[in-house]
Order: structure tokens, then sequence, then C-alpha cells
């Protein structure tokens, strides 16, 4: 698996994607339908949209953790369930997801654990990776020593741990504060552009998912679909600092994703950006 | 950060500040050690001294006959004349409630640990723990004497053995099933193994809920051992020589060995939840 072959292949196409779930006694709900995404290697796409909209699915069906009902969807050429077999990418859910009884290196080694790599091998790559999230202090600490902010970014590190070439993440910074959660958006930016992986990104707030992203996927509910795919163009994540927060270029792609969501041009700029 | 709720209360929740609340046992060993050991002794010790002092009186101011309630110098003296009758017996039944012990936690924990994974099976072994779990076994003692003859001390382990299984199997079954849907998402993004899955999340999660059956399987154990040695066979062990005794009417000696009872169930008890510790204590 070399590098110019996986430039060769969008790391995600989703094409004509559809989930029906089974609710009780035979209805049915349309939760995606007529889904048609592409992403690049090395591109940071959000997934935005009211609650309901299908986001988080469409990422558990990128991930095999929910499998399409139609179309058809490919991660690096191949099936989604072959991609995951294959660990082609690493994973990060609202809930952190620490095992408590594991260290936080333990916990940052677990998927090396699993796929047979070394045990000083092992080490070295947590070593790294505390390193890359700053927690060199919080080594052999437990999860229920950290806080939210800490957690989530031990979940980060694991996510990472095997170089993956993607990265699949749902709302990882739902649960944090404002503050916590623009220093955490900041450090992902910087690790994503410095690893060169390629995300898909699920989130409900729109400055987070300008802030990050080089495209907004724009969602909306009954059935889920893709309504408007917004490109921010702000620069490489490794410019994107927080004074980019209180740019005016900034402030256009918010104004453009919200007027996706809601269909219609909203207040004028600088009014309320919240 | 969302707390589990399904997380067993012998554990203290996670607290939600930032970071290094316990500066961790570790630091500031010895004088506070002591000292917090001299408070958790000291209470009960004082209070189990001025009980015996209070019954010694009782005895000695009413003139209470030994044969209703013998004194605990009474008592005590007896424990001398038997120590060593009272150390074998005590481990004779020891060692049945041990055998019995875990034997039948490890069936136990086998047993969830299948009944965890496999529906039809589920479905099949839960009726049968309930019905183990409601066994008199003032009636299976004696039937197991018959099968396994009056000269061994196999019937007092099988008692043990199904006495101890319904608690650890419950709680263990109980544990097994707390896995939280965010964990089993992450295992599966792993491509990990059913059996990866079992040995790093369900196992280890399972652990307090275990030890939780363990804690009530233990004394019930030894209480077990005791009463089967009610129903005849081997006069190896406590439950024999309290019977032999009360039956020659010698009361204060019945007494010494009730006491060696208690011991024995205090014993079981105590390295239980030493081993709990120990397994709890890598969780912070």
């Amino acid at each position: 698996m070399t590098d110019t072959a996986l430039n060769a292949l969008p790391a995600i196409s989703v094409r004509s994607a559809g989930k029906i779930f089974s609710v009780a006694r035979g209805a049915e709900v349309q939760a995606l339908t007529g889904i048609d995404l592409t992403v690049a290697p090395g591109e940071f796409v959000s997934l935005i949209g009211p609650s309901g909209c299908g986001k988080s699915t469409l990422l558990r069906l990128i991930a095999d953790l929910d499998s399409a009902t139609s179309g058809e969807i490919l991660v690096f050429g191949k099936t989604a369930r072959q991609a995951r077999l294959d660990q082609e990418y690493g994973i990060a859910f609202q809930s952190a997801g620490l095992l408590p009884w594991r260290s936080v290196q333990a916990n940052i080694e677990l998927p090396l654990e699993l796929h047979g790599v070394g045990k000083a091998e092992r080490a070295a790559r947590a070593e790294e990776l505390i390193e890359l999230v700053g927690l060199s202090d919080f080594r052999t600490r437990y999860p229920d020593q950290l806080s939210g902010g800490m957690q989530q970014r031990v979940a980060i590190a694991r996510s990472l741990a095997e170089r993956p070439k993607l990265l699949l993440m749902d709302e990882p910074f739902g649960a944090l504060d404002e503050m916590t959660r623009e220093r955490m958006q900041q450090e992902l930016v910087r690790i994503c552009s410095e690893t060169g992986a390629a995300v898909v990104f699920v989130t409900h707030s729109i400055p987070e998912a300008v802030f990050l992203s080089d495209r907004v996927v724009v969602m909306s509910p009954r059935p889920g679909r893709i309504v408007d795919i917004v490109s921010v163009n702000l620069g490489p994540g490794t410019e994107r600092s927080d004074a980019l927060r209180e740019n005016a270029a900034f402030f256009a792609g918010v104004t453009a994703v919200r007027e996706a969501l809601h269909g219609s041009p909203v207040a004028p700029l600088g009014a309320d950006l919240r | 950060m969302s707390l589990d709720p399904t997380a067993p209360a012998l554990f203290s929740l996670p607290a939600e500040a930032e970071a290094q609340q316990q500066p961790s046992a570790r630091a500031g060993e010895g004088g506070a050690r002591g000292r917090s050991l001299a408070r958790s002794v000291l209470p009960p010790l004082v209070l189990g001294v001025a009980f015996l002092l209070l019954w010694q009186l009782v005895v000695v101011v009413f003139d209470i006959k030994p044969y209703l309630l013998p004194s605990p110098t009474d008592i005590a003296g007896q424990i001398v004349v038997v120590l060593p009758l009272l150390w074998s017996s005590l481990l004779a039944t020891g060692l049945n409630a041990l055998i019995g012990l875990v034997v039948g936690s490890l069936l136990a924990i086998v047993l969830a640990l299948l009944a965890s994974r496999v529906t039809v099976f589920d479905r099949m072994i839960v009726p049968i723990v309930a019905a183990l779990a409601v066994v008199p076994i003032v009636a299976l003692a004696p039937i197991l004497n018959t099968m396994f003859g009056s000269t061994s001390d196999t019937p007092r382990r099988v008692v043990v053995l199904i006495v101890v299984f319904a608690p650890v199997f419950i709680n263990t079954l109980r544990g097994l099933r707390q896995v939280r849907p965010v964990h089993r998402d992450l295992m599966r993004a792993y491509a990990a193994s059913n059996w990866q899955l079992t040995r790093t999340v369900t196992l280890p999660g399972a652990v307090p809920f275990i030890f939780t059956g363990l804690r009530i399987a233990a004394p019930l154990g030894v209480i077990s051992a005791i009463v089967a040695e009610y129903f005849g066979g081997l006069q190896n062990g406590l439950g024999s020589r309290i019977t032999s005794a009360a039956a020659n009417s010698a009361y204060p000696r019945a007494w010494a060995y009730v006491f060696g009872a208690i011991i024995l169930g205090l014993v079981f008890y105590g390295v239980t939840l030493l081993l709990e510790r120990l397994a709890s204590r890598r969780r912070a």
C-alpha cells in the first residue's frame, strides 16, 4: 500500500447511499437517502445538520458500524467492511470511550495491542502520541483522574495510534465547554495537517465546522440528505489559529454554512455569530 | 463527560474535577496509614471488648447456667483446652469450604461467560440457576451423603459448590451485560474478535460484579460447609464437633467451636475483600 496508490483513490467515495432503519412492528424510518460524497486524501470534511439529519448514521456507514441499505460506500477503493477489517481508519466518538481500568498509556496502546504490535513498539508509539496530545505528565493516570477534555485527547491519540490515513470523528468535542473546545479544535487541525490524514467530522456547531474544514457538508432531516456542500478557503490547517476566528473569511464561511442550513439568507454579517 | 450510569456503586464515582484530585494513596504512607488503620480497627475492637465484658457480667450477676449461656471466660478456657482439635477441625471445614467456593465460583464465571455469549444457553441455564438458588441444603446434604458415602468430604464440598454457584453466577452475568455501546462500537471498529472483546472489555468490566458475588458467596460457603456436617458422615469438622459437644451437654466446648466457625467465616470474608482491593487498585 504505497502513497501513490492511495493518492490515486479518493479516501471515501459514497454513491447514492441510503439507510432504512426498521423500528417496531414493521415500521421503517428512512434515515438517509441518495447520499453522494467524495472525500479526497488529506481533506478535512465536516458533516453538519440538525439532530436526526443522519450525519452520525452516515459516519457509522463509512465506519461499517452499520451497513447501508442501498448504494455503495468505498473507503480507499475497498468496501466499507473490508476497510474496517484492514483497519484503514481511526475513530473517535462523542464519549471518549476509554477503558476505565487502563491507564492513559494502556488505553492508547489498545488498538496496537489488539492487532499484535510488540510491547516495545507499542510503548514507543504511545509515547509519541502522548507527547502529541500534550499529556506527558499523565501517562500513568487512569481515565477517572482526567478532565473531560483530557479524556477526549486520549481518545484522539488512540484513534491516531495506527497512523490511519482516514479519521472518523463523531462529535468528539460535543460534551466539552466552549474554551476547551476551541483549544481542542486548534490542536486537532494541527495534528491532522501534520499527519496528512483525511477527516470526516460530525458536528452541530457551525463555527467549529468552518474553523476545521476544507469543505462543510450541510445535511437536512426527514429523510436525511445532503442539501449543500460549502467550500471553506481558510488555508492549510497548520496556519489556522485563534486569530482566524475573528477573520472576515471565517465569518463569510459561517454565514455561508448558516444560509445553507436555513435555506435562505439570514441576519447580516456580525449580528449574531453563535 | 457522561458518567457511566451502570458503574457499580462499589466504586466511588469519578469526580468531574480537573485532573489530579487525589495525590494517590501511595504518597505520605507511614503515619497516615497507621492512623487510618487505628481508626477502622479500634471502634469495633472497643465495642467487642465491651460486649464481652457485659456478657460476663450478666452471666455472673444473674447466675445463668452454662447450658443456657456459658460465660466468655468458660468459653475461652475451653478454647485453650481443645485448641489442637479446634485447629484441625477448622482446617478440615475450611478446606471443604475453600474447594467448594473455588470450584463453584470458577464454574459460575465460566457458565456466565457462556450465557452472556450464547442466547440459547442463556435461556436454558437461567431457570436452572434459579432452581439451584432455592435448593434446601438441609435436604440435599443427607442425600449427597448417601450418594458419595459417609467417609468422604465430597458431599460437603458439593453442598458448598451448589450454594456458592448462584450468587456468583448471577452477579457475573449482570456484570458481563454492562458493556457500553461505545466500547462495543470501538471494538467492532478495531475488527476485534469475540475473544478479544471478552478479554479486553467484557471481563474486566465485570470484575467488580464478580467480587460482589464472591463477597456474598464466601461466608455463605463457610456456613454451608458447617451445616453440611450436621447430617452425619466424617466427624472431622467444626460442624460435627459442635453437634457432638452439644449432644454431650458440653456447652462451653460447643461455644468454643462456634467461635472457631466465626473466625473461619471472617477469614474467608476478609480474604475476598483483600482480593477485591488488589483487583480494583489498578482502577485508580
